[in-house]
């Protein structure tokens, strides 16, 4: 059980225009992959992959909702609740690893391409977003090795979904670990390509949460709980799975498409 | 091993534990997944008439005794929940349904299309302590508990179970409200009425402010309210709240209790929770050589 933190941040950084960092120390370890609850005082408790692990931890967030907007005003000094670390890790395993990432997905999966890289595997990282302006961790990942960049609209590199590039990159070289986080179809599109070429694969899922200790329910997936037996879900149970890609809950347990 | 089964008010048991509502029952996988890991029967959300989102998060403060929450009632509505409640039945379930509801009309409405869906039992939460006007008014009224059982017994076919609040003086009287409403059975107890403050914030951490307690804090609360309700009905109870192990579930038994309900402990002990706490029963009985569990109901009453 994780009990609440409530702590100070320490800083707070705009990665690009809705994107930002908030910097926290807490008494908890964390691995790669692995989530917080972050309490926003006053607006929401949402679930965070943590973008920096360490001493000092991370959250990248994308402003798209009330809270998060909300808390795109905080700055240094003021308290947030924390409690965690919650869910699996990326399992780094591998020695060429191909990470998938598109939008604020890189913020989840970035912790996972240095624990790879430290793990001295080589890693090639796709890291896609709509448009030049919101592409982040661009530099952390270069220095984990070599980095491929598309865009949606074409505004930079390569123009077109970043599973497409991933594509390109597999055609030509041989992966023996893929990794992916970002919208749920573009994970099903990269896991079906590493599942097509027997590469073992795994994808860090978002659902809806409350608990985050896995008793709600709010999180199911399949027979599983995104909360304890996922963030990450591997290739291989993701190829059985009626709903990745298809089908999430909202907060009722409504069955609503992803 | 001694035979675990159980019957009570007329539904049938592999063994004596079920889920308690409230728990990975939102979904029927993830009842069938706690029916798979060994519980007797499985207790669903608490099902309105209408989809529910509950409240703002932070909506569960994890203590050091327990937990605390106000989830607020969420779920899919009767319609939705069908196709949930046919998965965990197809698949081997004994699913009970959790009714909430506004008035006497509403449960009564809900419990029928539950019943409609086949499940086993109806659960009536009478006593949810952080919805307000959804059932935290009618457990403080033994006038309403009476009549909202009664209302619900005129519609359904299947054993009607309310289940208590510890949140009042005198919860005897509210068990004997049940029983002359009709009830089959009691489930006692619901969570208790408590709140986390943060320090550094100053303000209550929950959304709603005020919570229900759960967990080894509140078993000695829930123990003594069996043992009351054990002298005051004729009718089967089923003991819940705080139960983690065979020796918790073993206080509630003889206070009174002919099965108990399992949640909270879940977080701490995973899905084997309840295989573990059939177990340590039949492990404790196996080296008494008491054959039968019937015969440790209400055994602490002198």
């Amino acid at each position: 059980m994780g009990r609440l933190e409530v702590v100070p941040l320490l800083d707070v950084v705009r990665e690009v225009h809705h994107t930002l960092t908030y910097r926290f120390r807490a008494s908890f370890g964390v691995g790669p992959g692995q989530f917080i609850m972050i309490w926003i005082p006053g607006y929401d408790e949402l679930p965070m992959a943590l973008s920096y692990l360490g001493d000092v931890k991370g959250v990248t967030v994308h402003a798209y909702g009330d809270a998060t907007k909300a808390f795109a005003s905080f700055k240094p000094g003021d308290l947030v609740g924390v409690r965690g670390p919650y869910g699996n890790t990326f399992a780094i395993q591998g020695e060429k690893v191909l990470c998938v990432a598109g939008g604020t997905g890189m913020a989840s999966i970035i912790a996972a391409i240095e624990a790879f890289h430290e793990a001295d595997a080589e890693v090639v990282t796709v890291l896609g977003a709509r448009s030049a302006d919101e592409l982040i961790f661009e530099e952390r990942a270069k220095q984990c090795g070599e980095v491929h960049i598309s865009t949606d609209d074409g505004s930079r590199a390569f123009h077109g979904f970043a599973p497409a590039l991933a594509k390109k990159l597999m055609d030509t070289e041989k992966f023996d670990a893929v990794a992916t986080c970002g919208p749920e179809r573009m994970m099903k599109a990269v896991i079906d390509l590493a599942n097509q070429r027997g590469i073992p694969s795994q994808a860090s899922l978002e659902r809806y949460m409350k608990c985050g200790i896995g008793i709600c329910d709010a999180c199911a997936f399949d027979d599983y709980l995104v909360c304890t037996d996922g963030p990450v879900f591997t290739g291989a149970q993701l190829v059985k799975s009626k709903d990745f890609g298809s089908v999430r809950r909202d907060a009722s347990g409504r069955r609503i498409p992803v | 091993m001694p035979d675990l089964s159980v019957k009570i008010a007329g539904i049938s048991m592999r063994n004596p534990t079920m889920l308690a509502s409230g728990f990975l029952d939102e979904t029927g996988a993830s009842m069938l997944r706690v029916h798979r890991a060994g519980a007797g029967a499985v207790v669903t959300k608490s099902i309105g008439p209408q989809p529910r989102t509950g409240y703002p998060n932070p909506t569960i403060v994890e203590l050091d005794v327990g937990l605390l929450n106000a989830v607020g009632l969420p779920n899919p509505g009767i319609e939705e929940f069908r196709d949930e409640v046919k998965l965990s039945l197809d698949g081997g379930a004994v699913v009970i349904g959790s009714v909430y509801g506004k008035d006497a009309d509403e449960y009564a409405t809900v419990a029928q299309g539950l019943a409609s869906y086949g499940v086993a039992g109806i659960e009536l939460n009478l006593s949810c302590p952080h919805a307000k006007g959804l059932g935290t008014e009618i457990a403080q009224s033994t006038e309403a508990v009476r009549e909202f059982t009664a209302a619900v017994k005129a519609k359904v076919n299947v054993p009607v179970m309310p289940k208590l609040s510890p949140n009042v003086a005198d919860i005897a009287s509210f068990a004997q409200a049940a029983e002359d409403g009709g009830a089959d059975a009691i489930v006692a107890i619901n969570t208790v009425k408590a709140m986390a403050i943060s320090p550094d914030l100053r303000t209550p951490i929950l959304s709603y402010r005020y919570g229900g307690l759960s967990g080894p804090a509140i078993r000695p609360i829930g123990v003594r309210c069996v043992y009351e309700i054990y002298e005051a009905v004729d009718i089967p109870i089923v003991g819940v709240g705080g139960i983690v192990a065979g020796r918790d579930a073993l206080e509630y038994i003889m206070a009174g209790a002919s099965a108990v309900q399992i949640g909270t402990a879940i977080a701490a002990r995973g899905l084997s929770v309840f295989d573990n706490v059939t177990g340590e029963i039949a492990s404790f009985m196996a080296e008494r050589r008491i054959e039968s569990l019937k015969s440790l109901v209400g055994a602490a009453h002198g």
